[in-house]
């Protein structure tokens, strides 16, 4: 009984440490963010209030903050997703395009479908074209062993010439610089529809979608065994391959499913958000800002929502900052400050060394006495 | 016709140039064992401050010393978060870019008032054909082959990068030859950046990097780590680029979205071995650790 009461105790401080770090270099950032504000003169406070007074001050505003959380959630655990197996999938945003390419295709060259029908195949194919997208980095990491990062960089750049042309010539509007729109059956239910306070957002069922695939996300990576084999890769590929489990497999699923995550983020955002897909003028920074999220969340797809969360809050506060005359480039400073503390475990290490001088120090005193 | 491989000649040279320095920086760092993925943000930030300083001083040659000096700051920063805290260089080097980004883009807004571009300066005019910078990119590209194939602090940083250990045990100091070449990339990252912006139009625009940084990179693996390959690499770049700008005159038929892919297809077939097998320095990105077995 009381071997149970410590075992809980030790996860609730393991938890409780888990979120801290992070926490703490969120606030330092934040703090460090209004520094810059009032070096240029600007009040900090007045910056800060505004910044979430916008994304949290009223159901629409939340309702358009939720918007973005959803896109960061599954470009999020898609990078989350391929880390836990040792992959730096930094092509999230090629997927994504690649999705919202797909979705936009099936949703307009369908018509007359039943909407919950016409939908899920809009969806299902956004999430395959990213799959495949990133499967053919995968299958090159462990065809030829070339980097994914590199590749995936190179797939980026590809996904969004290809998508500028499919736009521009087979779904073509014509005269316009966008893609057709998806047919009314491909859209998503939206919240106004229903609810009154929702009226002024474009808040659509995607969050719900996002949040049970980060929870399908958590299940598949921690309690079957596809999960614990591709974590094994992650942790330890010669002892995996040593332990039967067949690695290149596993690299090749693992960039499938992350893939997957960011086309649906791409699908869910032209048939929930967008209904066309613009011609682009430079990568979206949604499969970026993944890594910001997953990172932050240490990869832990339940911790993804909350980060998720925070980087919304981040991006639609920040053009808000604007009205007290800030500009809102302080939030991307913000978010390049704590991904740089995160991705070097800054909090962490400095906690660490601390200790060790301490011991060190009080080691030297006990030997001095004696 | 001679008119026109006139201008693709000159074309590719200018296009080339600012990805030359960037290469060369980047072969280096991995050269050491760094994967340098900031050099994206580190160009960013050189072509900024290049302007920035030019505006306030009116001296072109001073804005280069001050993309320097900011190259050498984010050069170190990546350095000491993955030299000295270990920290994942690949994620390090994301940060950097989108750091560099989002902080050019509030100076920016900060100090001209407007988003999107800053005010003219004033810039290197171009000597003869080319500008000072292209001279100088083929200068370096020699001096970079020199010393680290012919001095021994050349053999020291192409030690460390394929086994830091042996080196260490003969007495180099692994952490100060990752340091150093770490700095010099993010230097010569910043150079590119200003050749983009003081060493071609006279100031900054946002996003005016785009990528660059990223196919810079590709370069250092396609020209197989090695400074004249990653410049020759750079110049097929260049060339990719330039034919874009002269098929669009002759109106030959090619989607220009295929012109604009062209370069991160051929990086995927080389780095995935079709174009010639591309070896990486063996200890290319891993942290290294004193003592450890």
């Amino acid at each position: 009984m009381e071997s149970r009461m410590d075992e809980i105790k030790s996860t609730l401080r393991n938890t409780i440490k888990e979120i801290l770090y992070p926490l703490t270099a969120i606030i330092v950032s934040f703090i460090v963010g209004g520094i810059l504000v009032y070096a240029f003169g600007n009040n900090p406070f007045a910056a800060y209030k505004a910044l979430f007074l916008g994304a949290l001050g009223d159901l629409n505003k939340l309702g358009e903050t939720l918007v973005t959380t959803t896109t960061l959630i599954l470009t999020g655990l898609s990078v989350a997703f391929a880390y836990r197996c040792g992959l730096f999938n930094i092509g999230a945003e090629g997927q994504y395009i690649m999705g919202s390419v797909a979705a936009v295709w099936v949703g307009w060259a369908f018509q007359g479908l039943p909407s919950i029908l016409h939908v899920t195949i809009t969806l299902l194919a956004g999430a395959l074209a990213g799959g495949i997208w990133a499967g053919i980095v995968g299958w090159l990491k462990a065809k030829v062993g070339s980097h994914e990062v590199i590749n995936s960089i190179m797939m980026n750049y590809i996904a969004m010439n290809l998508s500028n042309y499919l736009i521009m010539t087979a779904l073509n509007e014509p005269g316009k610089a966008f893609s057709y729109e998806v047919a009314p059956t491909a859209k998503l239910w939206r919240f106004a529809e229903s609810f009154e306070q929702f009226k002024y957002s474009r808040l659509h069922i995607g969050i719900i979608i996002a949040i049970i695939i980060a929870f399908i996300a958590y299940y598949l990576l921690n309690k079957t065994i596809t999960g614990y084999e591709i974590r094994a890769v992650g942790f330890n590929p010669s002892a995996s391959e040593y332990g039967g489990i067949n690695v290149k497999r596993n690299i090749v699923l693992a960039m499938v499913i992350s893939g997957l995550f960011s086309g649906l983020a791409g699908g869910i955002q032209t048939a929930g958000v967008q209904y066309r897909v613009n011609n682009l003028f430079g990568l979206t920074g949604y499969g970026f800002d993944g890594i910001s999220v997953a990172l932050v969340a240490n990869n832990n797809p339940i911790g993804v929502l909350l980060s998720a969360f925070l980087f919304g809050v981040l991006q639609k506060g920040g053009p808000m900052m604007q009205i007290e005359g800030i500009p809102k480039e302080v939030v991307g400073i913000i978010q390049g400050i704590i991904l740089l503390f995160v991705a070097s475990n800054f909090v962490r290490i400095t906690v660490q060394r601390y200790k060790e001088n301490k011991e060190i120090k009080s080691y030297m005193k006990k030997e001095e006495v004696k | 016709m001679w008119n026109i491989i006139t201008i693709l000649f000159g074309s590719t040279i200018r296009s080339a140039t600012p990805l030359i320095f960037t290469a060369l920086g980047g072969t280096l760092s991995e050269r050491s064992g760094v994967i340098n993925l900031g050099l994206e943000g580190m160009m960013t930030v050189g072509a900024f401050s290049a302007v920035l300083v030019s505006y306030y001083t009116g001296s072109p040659f001073l804005g280069l010393l001050g993309a320097i000096a900011t190259g050498a700051f984010f050069g170190w920063l990546l350095a000491f978060l993955s030299i000295h805290f270990k920290a994942n260089q690949t994620v390090v080097g994301t940060a950097i870019n989108i750091l560099a980004s989002s902080l050019t883009t509030f100076l920016l807004v900060e100090i001209w008032g407007k988003p999107g571009q800053t005010d003219n300066v004033n810039y290197f005019t171009p000597w003869g054909p080319f500008n000072m910078f292209t001279y100088l990119a083929f200068i370096l590209v020699a001096i970079s082959y020199f010393v680290l194939y012919k001095t021994p602090f050349g053999l020291r940083i192409r030690a460390v990068g394929e086994h830091p250990r042996a080196a260490d045990i003969l007495g180099v100091n692994v952490y100060r030859v990752r340091y150093t070449c770490v700095i010099i990339s993010g230097i010569l990252g910043a150079i590119g950046g200003a050749a983009l912006s003081i060493g071609s139009i006279s100031l900054f625009k946002e996003g005016m990097v785009a990528g660059k940084g990223f196919i810079a990179l590709a370069a250092v693996i396609f020209g197989k780590w090695h400074p004249i390959g990653a410049a020759l690499a750079c110049l097929f770049f260049g060339f990719a680029d330039a034919i874009q700008t002269v098929s669009m005159s002759l109106g030959i038929n090619v989607p220009k979205e295929f012109l604009f892919a062209l370069p991160y297809i051929l990086t995927m077939m080389a780095v995935s071995g079709l174009v010639g097998k591309s070896v990486a320095p063996a200890a290319d990105g891993i942290p290294y650790e004193k003592g450890e077995k």
